[in-house]
């Protein structure tokens, strides 16, 4: 039993804790993490929806009417409000934590990590303004 | 009269129990030390250096990984109990001390020290540093091992096979280390599901870490550099390494 470096002492009785179901819910960073990965799915099925409406765009004028027709249902209304929420969360909830992916020095100094993330919310805003822009001007 | 608080404690005794426990003492505000001192010498716990340096005293103090050593006790509510209990994810030997064993066998698999074939381990050589070379990893190198990070990830509850955060960050403090040539033995353990991949990026390491070390960035660095070599050697084949 004892035969690497690393091993427990022979003999030890230890007791190995359980795991309960619910972890998840037992933090509310753990919570909060765990909801921001589900809003994941959110997202993938927000990029499939996307494709799905530029290929209807290649099918010609009747598919994407059809198309069109079916993104304004009740139900896909439905769907995209809660969709964009749960994007939003995950970005909300994400670019705050850019900054410990991204090191970014200028000269000898560390660009401090508020200017990281600010860069990606503002990013997000002219892009938001862009499409805002060419989807309202008529 | 002195002022008193309960501590609620977690006894786990081999020889007689199937699963922790709890107890309760009224203590004086010395806690375990006058527990175990004066009260009921049988209770286990770490402790060493009493100054948050050498990280023995790692236990969960109301849910929450501490260093015990470095939390005074005025911090708490002496109206409630206090419930102290061993470090979460990891396997009890008695009361409060954990086996960290598996700790250990992860820690040495990242080879957390200097690699360079050029020079004999017992060589007296000096490798020169500038500053701004001992910045780029001194933050990493504040890691004292208390497994607090360990504590706080729920993967290494979920995965045990994960590598874990102070075994990542202190790979990073090596592969920063100006004198290091060990980078791609590190790459090789650490680039697959158990190492680098097993972490959802939680944050809990960094939170709790008592000596900032920020594990969860090391983690997430060392994930940009694994995913950039990649990318360099399917459009680069020829110059990636």
């Amino acid at each position: 039993m004892s035969g690497g470096a690393h091993e427990p002492a022979a003999g030890l009785k230890l007791y190995h804790p359980p795991m309960s179901l619910w972890w998840w819910l037992e933090r509310r960073a753990y919570f909060k993490i765990v909801v921001r990965e589900l809003t994941s799915l959110f997202v993938g099925a927000f990029a499939v929806v996307t494709l799905l409406q530029i290929r209807a765009v290649g099918d010609g004028p009747e598919p994407y009417a059809a198309f069109a027709a079916m993104l304004g249902s009740p139900a896909f209304i439905t769907f995209s409000v809660v969709a964009f929420l749960a994007v939003l969360f995950h970005a909300l909830t994400w670019f705050p934590l850019v900054p410990t992916t991204i090191v970014l020095r200028v000269g000898e100094q560390r660009v401090p990590g508020n200017i990281i993330a600010g860069a990606h919310f503002a990013g997000w805003l002219i892009v938001s303004v862009v499409v805002a822009y060419i989807l309202l001007r008529g | 009269m002195a002022e008193t608080l309960r501590l609620e404690v977690s006894r786990y005794r081999p020889e007689e129990d199937s699963e922790p426990t709890l107890q309760s003492y009224d203590v004086l505000l010395d806690a375990l030390n006058h527990v175990k001192n004066e009260i009921d010498g049988s209770l286990t716990f770490r402790w060493s250096c009493r100054m948050g340096v050498c990280g023995s005293c790692g236990m969960m103090a109301n849910g929450e990984p501490k260093l015990t050593c470095a939390v005074p006790l005025t911090d708490y509510d002496p109206a409630q109990p206090i419930r102290i209990e061993p470090l979460q994810f990891f396997p009890v030997v008695r009361d409060l001390v954990i086996d960290m064993s598996s700790f250990l066998e992860k820690l040495s698999n990242v080879k957390p020290w200097i690699i360079r074939d050029d020079v004999e381990a017992t060589e007296a050589v000096e490798f020169k540093q500038t500053p701004a070379e001992l910045d780029a990893y001194k933050q990493f190198s504040m890691c004292i091992n208390c497994m607090l990070c360990y504590s706080a990830c729920p993967v290494i509850g979920l995965e045990p096979e994960f590598s874990g955060p102070a075994a990542i960050a202190l790979a990073q403090r090596y592969n920063l280390d100006s004198r290091d040539k060990g980078k791609e033995e590190r790459m090789d353990v650490l680039d697959a599901h158990e190492g680098l991949w097993g972490c959802t990026y939680f944050g809990e390491c960094t939170k709790v870490c008592p000596k900032n070390v920020d594990p969860a960035g090391a983690i997430q660095l060392y994930k940009m550099a694994s995913a950039t070599d990649y990318l360099k050697s399917l459009l680069l084949p020829w110059g990636s390494k």
